[in-house]
Order: structure tokens, then sequence, then C-alpha cells
């Protein structure tokens, strides 16, 4: 009986940590967005924040955004092709990209290369006592350190999303008019007659802006929240990009569900 | 620990950059230009049948998009379907102009098409299109052609 006692005591337990936790994240979440005024006060903080969470996630963006949008002109050339409809490439390219892969993509790649490694840079401030320092010097590490690099990277993810959209339909282009000889004028003006701005490229934006806002907020909160060890933080930089990925993907269902005419 | 003139300047080239990928999507990808309407007017039109028309289906004119399907809504008292399309104000057209709901390829959506007649006076905003011819339905016409096949095939026998 004690062993029953001890299983069932085990799962309520693991419950009312998750339940804290969420808790904690959203609490974690207003006190940011009420210290947020300071990272826009002193933008120079969150400009930094902006070249180490955009500016150096540049690279992997614009190549994986080139790779990805000319693979998608390669297969999506070749099933269109049995339909005799390859000209109808350009929209299969910028529309699978604009509505989807661009912002679930990047923000796959943000959370692994710039979530992580917030999550790292805040969880070994808080292991090396900075964090507490900075208390002691009646600083705010939420106002100073926590709120620029959320700020930082809900700004990059939008633009990066764009970018890695952009650099893919130039991808599609590459492969499908360069390479295998889709006529260039069909190409664009398929393209242009079936992508809605409204739509499309607005709702795209939208989603990005949601994602970015969720892998940053995961980001800075398993940070803050990992345990001051070095165990601590390699394991809070894990759960970030877990975490961050499975709130993308989940997120993106929902979202789409609502925008693409799914749900209403 | 970089200088922050040189930060500065790499945050705001890929601010800049960003912001030139979303003008690239917003007008050469969704050709935001073509796409941004002015002032139009309304002009409507009853059908039999609409087929598989929907709201903002294009409205063409000789090939050309000149306005969008507004709004499709079922008249109950004469079991037609009235279509309200919405029509740029540049374009005018005679008041005997005829709506016809076509096809664009063969498994394309279907659009309104517009066909000019000679009336000297344009139509005007709320005004309701005369002639009309509602969309060829494809089970229609294989049954039609079932039909005659049978009649055929009995003529033959006797």
């Amino acid at each position: 009986m004690n062993r029953v006692n001890a299983v069932v005591a085990a799962v309520g337990a693991r419950v009312v940590g998750g339940v804290w936790r969420l808790g904690f994240a959203a609490r974690f979440f207003l006190v940011m967005v009420k210290h947020s005024p300071t990272a826009f006060r002193r933008f120079h903080l969150t400009v930094r924040e902006i070249y180490f969470a955009g500016v150096l996630s540049l690279i992997i963006i614009l190549v994986s955004g080139l790779f990805v949008g000319m693979v998608l002109g390669l297969q999506g050339y070749d099933t269109l092709a049995r339909y005799g409809s390859s000209e109808a490439l350009g929209v299969l390219v910028a529309l699978s990209l604009v509505r989807e892969l661009g912002p679930v993509v990047a923000a796959l790649l943000f959370a692994s290369r710039a979530g992580s490694a917030i999550t790292a840079e805040i969880g070994l401030m808080k292991a090396t006592e900075q964090l507490d320092a900075m208390e002691m010097m009646a600083v705010d590490p939420v106002a100073r350190v926590v709120a620029p690099r959320f700020w930082g990277g809900v700004l990059s993810m939008p633009l990066l999303a764009a970018l890695f959209s952009a650099m893919g339909i130039f991808g599609g282009y590459l492969v499908g008019v360069v390479l295998i000889g889709v006529d260039v004028g069909q190409f664009w003006s398929q393209m242009q007659s079936a992508v809605d701005f409204r739509e499309d490229v607005v709702n795209g934006v939208i989603k990005s802006v949601v994602f970015g806002i969720a892998v940053t907020w995961i980001a800075v909160f398993e940070g803050y929240d990992a345990p001051p060890t070095a165990e601590g933080v390699s394991g809070a930089t894990t759960r970030t990009v877990v975490t961050s990925a499975l709130a993308v993907l989940a997120l993106d269902f929902v979202l789409t569900a609502f925008m693409f005419r799914g749900v209403r | 620990m970089m200088k922050r003139s040189t930060l500065d300047l790499w945050v705001g080239f890929f601010v800049l950059a960003g912001l030139g990928a979303l003008v690239f999507l917003s007008f050469q990808v969704a050709n935001l230009t073509a796409t941004a309407r002015g002032d139009t007017y309304e002009v409507k039109a009853r059908f039999d049948n609409l087929g598989g028309l929907k709201v903002r289906a294009p409205v063409k004119s000789a090939g050309v998009v000149v306005g969008r399907v507004s709004d499709i809504r079922f008249l109950n008292d004469v079991f037609e379907a009235e279509v309200t399309m919405a029509i740029e104000a540049r374009y005018k057209f005679p008041r005997d102009t005829a709506a016809k709901i076509l096809t664009s390829g063969l498994l394309g959506d279907q659009y309104i098409s517009l066909s000019a007649g000679g009336d000297v006076a344009n139509l005007k905003n709320g005004d309701t299109l005369k002639i009309t011819q509602s969309a060829i339905i494809l089970e229609n016409l294989i049954g039609q052609f079932l039909y005659s096949k049978a009649a055929d095939g009995n003529e033959n026998k006797k």
C-alpha cells in the first residue's frame, strides 16, 4: 500500500511542480513586460542583444533558407512536372515558404542558435552570482539582463523569418529558372497572382512574431530558472531547445488552423 | 568586447536587410501594388447556379481583372443566387453588360466574366445586371451526354 501511495504521490508532485513552473513562467513574463520600458529607454542594451540574437544568426538562416528553397525547387518541379504544370513552381515555393517554412524553420534555427545561447548566458550569470551582485547594487537583473534579451529576440525573429523566406524564394528561382529552365515570366507572374499580401505575407509575419515571443520567453525563463550549477545550466539549455521546438510546432498548428480557413 | 559603433553598424545592416526582405515579399512576391484597390462600385447579378464561385473570386473583362466578388447570398423568394461584385471605379461598363461564370483552365477556379454591351448609359453603384449565364456544371453535362447517347442507342435498335 505504501508503494502505491508513493507512486501516486510522485505523480502528484510532478503535476504540482509543472503547474507551479507554468505559473512562475507567466509571472516572470509579467515582470519582464513591466520592466520592458528600461529595455527601450536604454536602447543600446537591446541593440547589443539584437546583434547577438539576430546578426550572428544571419549566416545559418541565410544558408538554410537558400538550401531549403533549392530543395523545394527540385522536389516541387519533379512533382509538378507529372501534372504538366511546372510553371506553378513559383507558387509552390513562395506559398510554402511565406506561409509555413519561413516562420517555422527560422524559429527552430533561432531557438537552437540564439535561444540556447541566451539560456546558457543567463544561467551562467546566475551560477556565478552575477545576478545576485546586480541586486546588491540595486540594479534589477530582470530590467538590466532579461528584458533587453527578450526584446532583442522578439525584434530579430520576424526579420530573420522574412530573410529566410526571401532567400528561399531566391533559391527556388535559382534551381527552377536558372538550372531547370522554367519560364521566368511564368514563375514570377503565377507567384504574384497566387500570393496574397494580407492572407499570406501578413499572416506569415504574425506567425514569426508569435514564435519570436514564445522562443525568447522560454529561453530567458529557462536561463533565469536554471539551477546555479554546471549541470543545471546544461540541462536548462537542452530544455530550452526541446521546449521551444515543441512550442513552435504546436503554436504553428493552432495559428494555421485559425489563419488558413481550417477552423472558423 | 566589440566597439559600440561597429555593433550599431551591424545591427543597422541587419534591420535594413530584414526590412528589405519584407518589402521584397510584399511587392515582388505578393504584388502589393496590383492588389491595392482604390475606389470601387458595386454591381449585382443573379444566377441560377453559381457552381463553385467564391467570395473574392476575380471579375474579369476581356481576361483582365477589373474587380472582385464581394458577397454571395441566396434569395429565398426566387431561389436564385445573388452575387455582389466590387468593380474598380476606373472601369466603366455599359448598362446592358452580360455576366458569365467561367472556369480558368480545365480544373481552375471559377470567375465572373463581363462582356460589355452597347448601351450609352453606364452601370451605377447598386445596379443589377440583366443578362447572366450560370456556371456549367460538369455532372449536368455528363448527364445530358449520357441521356442523348441512350436516346441514340434506342433509335438504332429500332
